[in-house]
C-alpha cells in the first residue's frame, strides 16, 4: 500500500488527506506538533473572546480520523531524508513514505527588534500563542495596556480580541492607513474610521523601534518610531507570517522564501509536495503572488494536490481571487482584482460609494475603456460568491453589473439593499441612466446560463 | 450604567423573592359557604362529604395550603371508603348502590384544595393581592428592562455580540445555570402537578383575568401572562442584541404578536364571550388534544363557531402547514409563529450553544422525534376509532390510558418540564428538536418538498465554527458549509441566527428553485473551473 505522509495539520494538509482518502485507499498518516486534531486556526479569536471554546474549532469529531482511516502522530519532524525517503521526529520512530506533502503553514515574521524576546512578547498564528495570550492579557487588571503591531489582518483581530475584555490597546501601523497595502485608500480610510470609533488608540505612520523590559524579564514598555514610550505589558507582534520551514533547510529541497514547487505542487524532488502558505509558486497564476498564506488558496492546493497523488495529474489552477475578512463589526469581502491606488494598473479606475453614515461601502474596479468589471470591494455588504465568479468569467460591464445588483446581493432576507442609492451615485458620476432589473433566480442559480 | 444594570438586577432578583415565597404565604379558614360553592362548582353531592368536610375543615385554619389539601385529601379519602362500602354492601336495591356509586369522588385533591384555598385565602399577599403583583411581576420587569436597555450602549456598536459568553457562569453552564434550571423545573412541576401552590398568583392576576375574560384566573391564565411578558422582556434583548439584521426583528415580532394575540387574548376574550376558546394557530399533533372527544364534543355542541374551529384545524394541519413549508421551509412556523418557539427564540437564546452538535446527538434526536410523531398519531387513531364506534378500548388498551399517558409523559414532562428547565444546561430547542411531533412532520416536507435551504456561499467558508455552536437545533452547519454544501436539514426551524454569526457572510436563508436545491459539492467554488466542473458532475 502506498504510503502518503502529510506533515502538517491545518486546511491544506487536511483537505489533502480528505481528499486522498476519498479516492484512494492509500495509507494516510498526518504529522502534527501543534495540537492533536485538526482545527480552524481562523477561529482562534472567538475561543479568547468566549464565543466558542477550543472543542467548538474543531471541524470534525475525533472519531472521524479513525473510522477514515486517517493516521494522525502529534510529534515534531526533525530532519527528511529524501533519498531513503524517511522522517525523523523528535519522539516517534522514523516514518517512512512513498510520497510526502509538506504543509507546515507558516510563522510570525519578527523583524529582529531589541527586547523582542522579552516575556509578553508574542505573535497569534499558533494554538500555544492563544494559550500564551490568556496568560499574558487574561484581563484589564493584568494587562494595562496592550499594543499591537502590524496593520494587517492578524493586527486588527489581535486588537478586537483584546479590546473584547476591555484592555486598552495601541495599535501601531506602518502606513499612512490601516491595510493599505492591499486596499484603495478610501477603503483603508473606513476602516481607521471603524477602528478609532471603537476607542483603539490607532498610530498611523507609526513603527516599533525597541521593546524595553521591565522586572523578570516582561514587557515594560516600547518606544515607537516617534520615540514615544508606551507603557504596556503585552506587544502583540503581527507583522506579517512567513513560511514555516526551517527543519527542511539542510535538506536537498529546494527553497526561495518558501518551498518553490510548480504548477502541479511539486518540489524538486520526485514524490515531494508542498502545498498551503509553505509553498512558493514558481509559475504564478495571473496577478496572483507566489506565496498566498490565506485559508482558501491552502484548501485549493489540498484539494488539487490530492487528485494528482490519486493519478488524476492536475495543475494548480485557481479561479478568480477571492478573499473575505471581519474587522470589528465590518464584514468584507473581495472578487476579482481590486488594486491599492499606488498599484492600479494602467486601465484600472475604480467606482466608489459610500454610506452616509455607517460603515457600509462598495469599492468596484473596472476597465477605462471597455467598462468591464475587473473586481470589486465590499464592506457591510455580502455577495454572492457564485454570481461574482460569473460575471468576471463573463467579463460583464459594470453597468451590468450594478443593474443586477440584486442577483449578486447574499445579505439576510429583509435588508436594506441600498441599490437605489447605488444606483443613483453611479448615475450621477457617469451621466448614466441605469435602472435596477429585477432579481432572477435563474441568473442567481444558473449564473453560466443562457436563457433570459 | 454598569450601577443601573446592577441595581436591575438586584430588583429582578427581589421580585422573583416575592413572587416565589408567595407560594408559601397566607393562611386558610375555610367557611361552610365556601365549601358549598366548591361542592357546586366540582358538581359533588355527597352529604358524607359535606359533613366530613364542615367537620374537618370549617373550624380551623390552615397555616399553609400543604397541610388544607392533606386535610382536604383525608376527607376525599373517607368519604370515597364510606361510599364504596355502602355500595358493595349485600342486599340492597340497585338504585341505592347506584347513587353510592354516583357519590364517589373523581376530582383531584388538589385541584379542590386551589378552589377552596383560593376563596379562603387570608394574610398578607390575599388583601393586598395588587400591591405584591408589583412587587413581583412588577419588580422583575423593570429589574430585567434596567438590565438589559443598557445593552445599546454597553455592548457596543451594533453587530454579533458573543463576547464572554463560554466565559460566564450563567451562559456556560455554571452554577447560576443549574439553579435557572432547578427554578424552572420546579416552577413546571408546580404549574403541572401542584397547581394549589399557585394561588396567591392567580389573586394577583384576578383583576386581569376579570379584564379579559370575565372570570378568576387560573394557574393557567397565570401561565398564560407570564409567557407574554417573559417573551416581551425577552424580546427587547433580541431588538437590541441583533438590531443589525432586519430578519431578527421581523422574526422577533411576529412570534411575539402570536403569542400575545393568538395564543392569549384571542382565547380568553372568547372565553368572555361564552364561545369556545381556541387557538387558531395551534396545530395539531402539537395541539394532541384536538381530536380527544371532550374538545370535538364541545366544537360540535357550539354552532357555527365551533365548525369552523375544527374544519379550520383540520385544514391547518393538513393543508396550510405543507403547503406553507413548501413555500418557505418550516420556519414559518416553528420560529414566526409557533409559542413553544416563540419562547426559545427569546427567553432561550442565550442558551442557544448549549444543543450537542454531535451525530450521535443526530441519530437519538431522529428516533425520538419520529417515535412521538408515532405515538401522536397512534393516540389520535385510537381516540378517533373510540369516538366514532363508542368501543373505549382498542386491542386490549384503553384510549384514555393511552391518553393519559401521552398527556402526561409527553405533555407535561416533555413539552414542558423537559422542554423549558433544560433551555440552561441542553440548549433552547430541547423540545423542538427531540420531541415535537408537528415539527418531525413539517421536517419531513421541508426535507423532501420544499424550495427553502440555507445557501452556501460558494467557497467563503473559513470552517471558523460559529454557525454550529450558535445553532439551537444542533445542526452542524460548519459540515456543509465548509463542503460548499447548501443546508437541507428537516429539523433546522429557519431562526436564521447562523447566517447571524458567520463572519464571513457564508449562509443564507432562502427559497428558491427546487432543482439544485441539494448540491453535494466536491472541490469548492474558487479553484479551477474545469476541475470542479469534471469532479462535481461525476
Amino acid at each position: 500500500m502506498e504510503q502518503v505522509v502529510i506533515i502538517g495539520n491545518g486546511i491544506a494538509g487536511i483537505t489533502a488527506a480528505r481528499h486522498i482518502r476519498k479516492n484512494s485507499n492509500a495509507a494516510i498518516t498526518v504529522i502534527s506538533s501543534e495540537t492533536p486534531h485538526f482545527f480552524s486556526r481562523t477561529a482562534l479569536m472567538y475561543v479568547y473572546m468566549g464565543h466558542m471554546t477550543f472543542e467548538h474549532t474543531k471541524p470534525y469529531e475525533d472519531w472521524f480520523w479513525e473510522k477514515n482511516r486517517i493516521g494522525l502522530v502529534q510529534d515534531h519532524v526533525k530532519q527528511i531524508d529524501t533519498e531513503k525517503k524517511q522522517l525523523f521526529l523528535d519522539q516517534s520512530a522514523p516514518i517512512s513514505f512513498d510520497k510526502l506533502i509538506i504543509a507546515t503553514g507558516s510563522k510570525p515574521s519578527f523583524h529582529q527588534w531589541p527586547g523582542q524576546e522579552l516575556k509578553g512578547v508574542q505573535g497569534l498564528y499558533h494554538k500555544r500563542d492563544l494559550d500564551l495570550l490568556e496568560a499574558n492579557a487574561p484581563n484589564a487588571q493584568v494587562c494595562k495596556r496592550a499594543v499591537v503591531v502590524g496593520g494587517g489582518l492578524i493586527g486588527i483581530e489581535l486588537a478586537e480580541m483584546l479590546h473584547s475584555r476591555h484592555i486598552p490597546v495601541t495599535f501601531l501601523v506602518r502606513e499612512a492607513h490601516f491595510w493599505e497595502g492591499v486596499l484603495p485608500t478610501k477603503n483603508a480610510k473606513l476602516l481607521n474610521d471603524h477602528i478609532l470609533s471603537h476607542g483603539i488608540d490607532l498610530r498611523l505612520n507609526t513603527e516599533l523601534k525597541e521593546i524595553i523590559g521591565g522586572d523578570q524579564g516582561k514587557v515594560k514598555a516600547v518606544l515607537t518610531s516617534d520615540n514615544e514610550l508606551i507603557e504596556c505589558q503585552l506587544v502583540g507582534i503581527t507583522t506579517g507570517v512567513q513560511p514555516n520551514i526551517d527543519f527542511i533547510k539542510n535538506t536537498p529541497i529546494a527553497l526561495d522564501k518558501g518551498i518553490l514547487v510548480n504548477k502541479y505542487l511539486e518540489t524538486n524532488i520526485a514524490g515531494i509536495y508542498a502545498i498551503g502558505d509553505c509553498a512558493q509558486q514558481t509559475e504564478v497564476t495571473g496577478l496572483r503572488r507566489p506565496i498566498e498564506a490565506v485559508w482558501y488558496t491552502g484548501r485549493m492546493m489540498g484539494e488539487t494536490l490530492a487528485q494528482t497523488i490519486c493519478g488524476n495529474k492536475t495543475a494548480y489552477k485557481p479561479g478568480h481571487w477571492f478573499n473575505s475578512a471581519k474587522f470589528f463589526e465590518v464584514e468584507y469581502q473581495t472578487y476579482g482584482w481590486v488594486n491599492t491606488d499606488k498599484r492600479k494598473q494602467e486601465h484600472e479606475q475604480h467606482f466608489h460609494w459610500q454610506h452616509p453614515h455607517e460603515p457600509i461601502a462598495i469599492t468596484a474596479a473596472y476597465h477605462k475603456e471597455t467598462n468591464q468589471l475587473l473586481g470589486v470591494n465590499v464592506f457591510g455588504i455580502r455577495l454572492r460568491h457564485a454570481v461574482l465568479d460569473a460575471w468576471l468569467s463573463q467579463h460583464k460591464s459594470l453597468d451590468y453589473c450594478l443593474a443586477h445588483w440584486a442577483d449578486a446581493l447574499f445579505d439576510p432576507e429583509f435588508s436594506n439593499s441600498h441599490q437605489k442609492d447605488l444606483l443613483n451615485h453611479y448615475n450621477t458620476v457617469f451621466q448614466k441612466a441605469l435602472k435596477p432589473v429585477k432579481k432572477s433566480w435563474t441568473k442567481i442559480f444558473n449564473p453560466f446560463s443562457t436563457k433570459k | 450604567m454598569k450601577q443601573l444594570q446592577q441595581l436591575g438586577i438586584v430588583l429582578f432578583l427581589l421580585g422573583i423573592f416575592t413572587f416565589s415565597s408567595a407560594i408559601f404565604m397566607g393562611t386558610f379558614s375555610p367557611t361552610k359557604a365556601q365549601l358549598t360553592a366548591l361542592m357546586t362548582e366540582k358538581g359533588i353531592s355527597s352529604k358524607v362529604f359535606e359533613s366530613k368536610a364542615v367537620a374537618a375543615l370549617t373550624n380551623s385554619s390552615f397555616n399553609n395550603i400543604h397541610s388544607l389539601k392533606n386535610a382536604l385529601s383525608a376527607v376525599v379519602l373517607k368519604t370515597n371508603d364510606d361510599h364504596r362500602a355502602a355500595a358493595k354492601k349485600k342486599g340492597i336495591s340497585k338504585e341505592a348502590r347506584k347513587e353510592a356509586y354516583g357519590n364517589i369522588i373523581y376530582s383531584a385533591p388538589k385541584d379542590l384544595a386551589f378552589i377552596l384555598g383560593k376563596a379562603s385565602a387570608k394574610g398578607l399577599v390575599a388583601e393586598n393581592s395588587l400591591l405584591f403583583f408589583w412587587l413581583s411581576f412588577g419588580l422583575g420587569i423593570f429589574g430585567a428592562l434596567l438590565f438589559i436597555v443598557p445593552q445599546v450602549i454597553t455592548e457596543g456598536p451594533k453587530g454579533i455580540k458573543n463576547n464572554g459568553i463560554y466565559k460566564q457562569n450563567s451562559t456556560n453552564r455554571g452554577f447560576i445555570a443549574w439553579g435557572v434550571f432547578a427554578y424552572l423545573i420546579g416552577f413546571y412541576l408546580v404549574l403541572y402537578f401542584a397547581p394549589q401552590y399557585t394561588i396567591h398568583w392567580t389573586l394577583m392576576l384576578d383583576p386581569l383575568s376579570y379584564a379579559l375574560n370575565g372570570g378568576p384566573a387560573s394557574q393557567w391564565f397565570v401561565y398564560g401572562f407570564m409567557y407574554c411578558v417573559i417573551m416581551v422582556v425577552m424580546a427587547i434583548r433580541m431588538y437590541i442584541k441583533y438590531r443589525h439584521v432586519n430578519y431578527q426583528i421581523l422574526r422577533t415580532t411576529s412570534v411575539l404578536f402570536f403569542q400575545i394575540v393568538f395564543a392569549f387574548l384571542i382565547p380568553e376574550i372568547m372565553t368572555r364571550l361564552q364561545l369556545p376558546a381556541t387557538d387558531f394557530k395551534n396545530a395539531f399533533p402539537l395541539d394532541y388534544d384536538f381530536f380527544f372527544s371532550w374538545n370535538l364534543n364541545k366544537l360540535i355542541d357550539s354552532g357555527g363557531l365551533g365548525l369552523f374551529i375544527l374544519v379550520w384545524g383540520i385544514l391547518l394541519t393538513l393543508v396550510v402547514v405543507p403547503v406553507m413549508v413548501y413555500f418557505f421551509g418550516k420556519r414559518w412556523y416553528c420560529s414566526w409563529v409557533c409559542g413553544c418557539g416563540g419562547l426559545a427564540e427569546t427567553l432561550g437564546d442565550p442558551y442557544r450553544q448549549h444543543s450537542s452538535k454531535s451525530l450521535f446527538s443526530w441519530k437519538v434526536e431522529r428516533w425520538l422525534v419520529h417515535g412521538v410523531l408515532v405515538f401522536a398519531v397512534l393516540m389520535t387513531a385510537a381516540t378517533l376509532y373510540s369516538f366514532f364506534t363508542g368501543n373505549t378500548s382498542l386491542v386490549g388498551i384503553k384510549t384514555q390510558s393511552i391518553q393519559n399517558t401521552y398527556s402526561f409523559l409527553i405533555g407535561a414532562i416533555f413539552a414542558g418540564v423537559i422542554g423549558t428547565g433544560f433551555y440552561p444546561i441542553f440548549g433552547n430547542r430541547v423540545w423542538c428538536r427531540f420531541g415535537c411531533p408537528l415539527a418531525a412532520y413539517l421536517g419531513f416536507v421541508q426535507r423532501f418538498k420544499s424550495r427553502f435551504r440555507i445557501t452556501t456561499n460558494g467557497g467563503q467558508c473559513i470552517s471558523c465554527g460559529n454557525c454550529s455552536t450558535y445553532c439551537e437545533m444542533g445542526i452542524d452547519v460548519r459540515a456543509y458549509a465548509q463542503k460548499g454544501e447548501n443546508i437541507v436539514r428537516s429539523s433546522c426551524v429557519g431562526c436564521g441566527v447562523c447566517s447571524a454569526v458567520c463572519p464571513r457572510g457564508v449562509l443564507k436563508l432562502e427559497q428558491g428553485p427546487e432543482s439544485g436545491r441539494i448540491n453535494p459539492t466536491e472541490i469548492l467554488l474558487g479553484n479551477d473551473v474545469s476541475l470542479i466542473d469534471l469532479l462535481n458532475k461525476k
